[in-house]
């Protein structure tokens, strides 16, 4: 086949069969392009992408600790600036480095305003380092660090709201996506880079591994996760909520719950009613905030 | 052009003259004139920088790193608390070989909280892999940050340098100082010319992680870089030298050390007042010396051991000390006479600021020379 | 080959490393009511599959690692999953 391939995230790397974050690292470069200099965290797609010498990105990539991506971010924009270069600088992080060990540097970044746009590629959990929980992590789901229990549901805490406290930064441009929407990602991460200021988009890219599902299924995963209101996909452009896709019948959260091993003890060895219906509260006040419910008539 | 300058103010006068493009770096006291000096000399356009006020020195290093792997000349400076916060990215800095030029106003590291003198933070960060020189005055620690630049830079070396002065004690006081021309800089250290950087003309990706099979290997280069660091300060000292007069050429320096018996060691401002007291010393008739250490790392095993292979006891004052062992210049100095046979003593001196005067130099000598050593010089002891 | 400094590389080296001897499944494309739409080329998280003059889609099998989303997303049902003879 093609040696010359047009991707600029290319074959040959180390992601499970059916990576959301390999799709969405494909996609996010299809809407970059190749003038584009990608500063990566330490994760599972630096990790998956970049063992020496083996390297899967053709544009100039940049890893330097867990945390520091805006940081390294905000120090390359200066550069091009002082340079005269035009390349988009976008980060393309995890949701630990992003919600938990990076808030320092995200935050300082978007308050100083560069320009960059910064992609946090959203599984939900400290991934590479076997599946820990992050402030990403929704209510109730399983993880090595948050694990049901005799005693527990596992993770006590709703989702961090990320965008909202970006939107509360000044960023011009707040988005979030899916890799089950490709052309809607490709649409959003053209739009950020092409948008004066620091821009975010928190793409939802379920892990096949981490969340108990075959890898076939990644994008199914993704597409109940919007239609049962769990995740919602929006703009928030200068602080005003532009778009939010809406969902015709809504589905209840338990189809998106039931598919994935790490809800599962909610449902084994007997259905535990009270914490579904905290879920669907969960998924009903989302689709409340974001107007996203569109019931069709019989 | 002779002026009397604040030992902070100088440093960021040499600093604009050296052209750095990108600025990234977060107050601490006594930094905090450097920061600021450079801060109003960007805003009165009079050094065309881009300054990132960042949200810690975390952040600042790391923007170092991102402007210097974009091919920019960059610059920041921090001391104590903030020097260890940047401990990883000062790692990963020298690890992607990043040639960027730091200055640290060396101050204690808590707990306790001290806003004062000692050299611990730097010297705590001797394993990274950034080259450290050391100042004895406001004209050195100037002069020093332009053969820094030009030795970092060097792609034989390709490694981030500390420069190192003593807070409040050099970064507070005023100096006569000679300081070059634009010109003058411009001639010595030319624009910076990156091994590679990040361009989607020529895209490379850098930080890639080592497995087992590598990860020794590219150590081991780290660590060659370093050795031809001295070689390579060497050149850029003595083209300094030719240029501007002043000779820095040693990565150690003797003062009065050729017929010592006991020869001190030190590094810093303190060497100023070593040299004084050792002045008084001889007027008395002892063959005291000094060797004043510049080059921190790479160490210069092979230049300490041959200045003080005529000396009968070697003193060293640690402005540190390695908790659970010694100060580290003693343990140093200590490897590099290994198999001589001369005693070396170590004297912890001067944490966190307590003062050390010409009369504390006498009195270590004289308990060198009876032998007793390996202490903590000038405890109060009514506190304990 | 020497180690080049601070662990940098040039692009796309990753393609030495031949994925698609992780398989289990391969995917068949049959080319009977495939419509074109691409989406298989879309959603390949290797970025493998490829058009090809005739405006059909195959994957290259030197890096598909069979994660079969291809075959199931195909809007067109044209594409197989079956276990691969070793």
């Amino acid at each position: 086949m093609a040696e010359n391939s047009s991707e600029l995230f290319d074959a040959g790397h180390r992601a499970c069969g059916g990576c959301g974050p390999a799709l969405a690292a494909r996609l996010i470069m299809k809407g970059s392009g190749e003038n584009t200099i990608v500063v990566a965290s330490t994760g599972c797609m630096e990790v998956f992408s970049t063992p020496y010498p083996e390297t899967a990105w053709k544009v100039p990539w940049i890893h330097s600790l867990f945390e520091n991506a805006a940081a390294v971010a905000s120090g390359i924009e200066a550069s091009l600036k002082r340079q005269g270069r035009d390349e988009h600088v976008i980060c393309i992080c995890g949701d630990g480095a992003t919600f938990d060990i990076g808030m320092l540097c995200i935050s300082g970044a978007f308050e100083r305003g560069h320009n960059i746009t910064y992609i946090c590629y959203d599984n939900e959990a400290y991934m590479n380092t076997g599946i820990q929980r992050s402030g990403a992590t929704p209510y109730d789901a399983d993880t090595t660090t948050s694990p049901a229990g005799k005693c527990s549901t596992g993770n006590a805490r709703p989702k961090k709201d990320l965008p909202a406290i970006l939107v509360a930064h000044g960023s011009p441009y707040v988005a979030t996506a899916s890799i089950a929407y490709p052309n809607d990602l490709v649409k959003k991460v053209e739009r950020a880079v092409n948008t004066e200021g620091p821009c975010y988009i928190q793409v939802h890219t379920p892990c096949c591994t981490g969340w108990g599902f075959d890898g076939a299924d990644t994008m199914a995963i993704g597409r109940l996760a919007v239609e049962t209101g769990l995740w919602v996909n929006y703009e928030i452009v200068d602080g005003e909520l532009e778009k939010a896709k809406k969902i015709v019948n809504r589905k209840p959260v338990e189809e998106y719950l039931k598919a994935q091993k790490r809800f599962r003890h909610l449902f084994r060895p007997g259905r535990n009613e009270e914490e579904i219906a905290k879920i669907q509260a969960i998924a009903d006040r989302n689709a409340k905030k974001f107007g996203i419910d569109i019931a069709l008539k019989k | 052009m002779m002026k009397i300058v604040e030992g902070s103010h100088a440093v960021a006068e040499a600093v604009k003259l050296c052209r750095p493009q990108v600025i990234s770096a977060y107050p601490i006291t006594p930094q905090t004139h450097i920061v600021e000096a450079l801060a109003s000399m960007v805003a009165d356009c009079e050094l065309d920088a881009e300054y990132i006020c960042v949200e810690s020195e975390f952040s600042a290093l790391s923007g170092c790193i991102g402007a210097s792997a974009a091919g920019s000349r960059t610059y920041s400076a921090t001391t104590s608390q903030g020097l260890a916060l940047m401990f990883e990215v000062c790692f990963n800095a020298a690890g992607m070989r990043l040639p960027i030029v730091m200055t640290i106003a060396n101050r204690a590291m808590g707990a306790p909280l001290s806003i004062w003198n000692d050299q611990q933070d730097s010297i705590s960060l001797r394993d990274a892999g950034w080259l450290q020189y050391y100042a004895e005055d406001i004209q050195e620690v100037s002069d020093l940050h332009f053969i820094a630049y030009r030795v970092a830079e060097d792609h034989r070396v390709l490694l981030p340098a500390f420069v190192c002065f003593d807070g409040f004690i050099l970064t507070h006081t005023y100096e006569p100082v000679d300081m070059p021309t634009q010109q003058e800089v411009d001639a010595y250290l030319p624009a910076f010319k990156p091994y590679q950087r990040l361009d989607a003309k020529e895209p490379i990706s850098m930080g890639m992680y080592a497995t087992p099979d590598y990860y020794m290997e590219f150590r081991y280069e780290v660590d060659r870089a370093m050795q031809r660091a001295r070689d390579a300060y060497v050149d850029a000292a003595r083209a300094f030298a030719d240029q501007f007069g002043r000779d820095y050429t040693g990565a150690v320096e003797g003062y009065r050390l050729e017929d010592a018996d006991t020869a001190l060691v030190a590094m810093g401002s303190i060497c100023g007042t070593v040299k004084d007291a050792i002045d008084e010393m001889r007027a008395d008739g002892k063959r005291v010396g000094l060797l004043k250490i510049r080059s921190f790392r790479p160490f210069p095993s092979e230049e300490v051991a041959a200045a003080l292979k005529g000396a009968s006891t070697v003193a060293v004052l640690d402005k540190n000390i390695s908790l659970g062992q010694k100060g580290a210049v003693a343990l140093e100095v200590k490897d590099a006479l290994y198999g001589s046979g001369i005693p070396v003593l170590d004297y912890i001196v001067a944490l966190g600021g307590r003062d050390i005067r010409k009369r504390d130099i006498a009195k270590i000598v004289d308990l060198a020379e009876k032998g007793t050593g390996d202490m903590f010089y000038g405890l109060r002891t009514e506190v304990l | 080959m020497a180690l080049r400094v601070g662990c940098a590389a040039a692009p796309g080296r990753a393609r030495d490393n031949k994925t698609g001897s992780w398989r289990v499944f391969k995917p068949i494309f049959k080319h009977e009511t495939c419509t074109k739409c691409g989406l298989c080329e879309t959603i390949c998280p290797e970025g493998c599959v490829k058009e090809d003059k005739d405006g059909f889609f195959t994957p290259d099998l030197d890096y598909c690692k069979g994660c079969g989303l291809c075959a199931k997303e195909c809007p067109a049902d044209d594409i197989e999953m079956v276990q691969e003879e070793k």
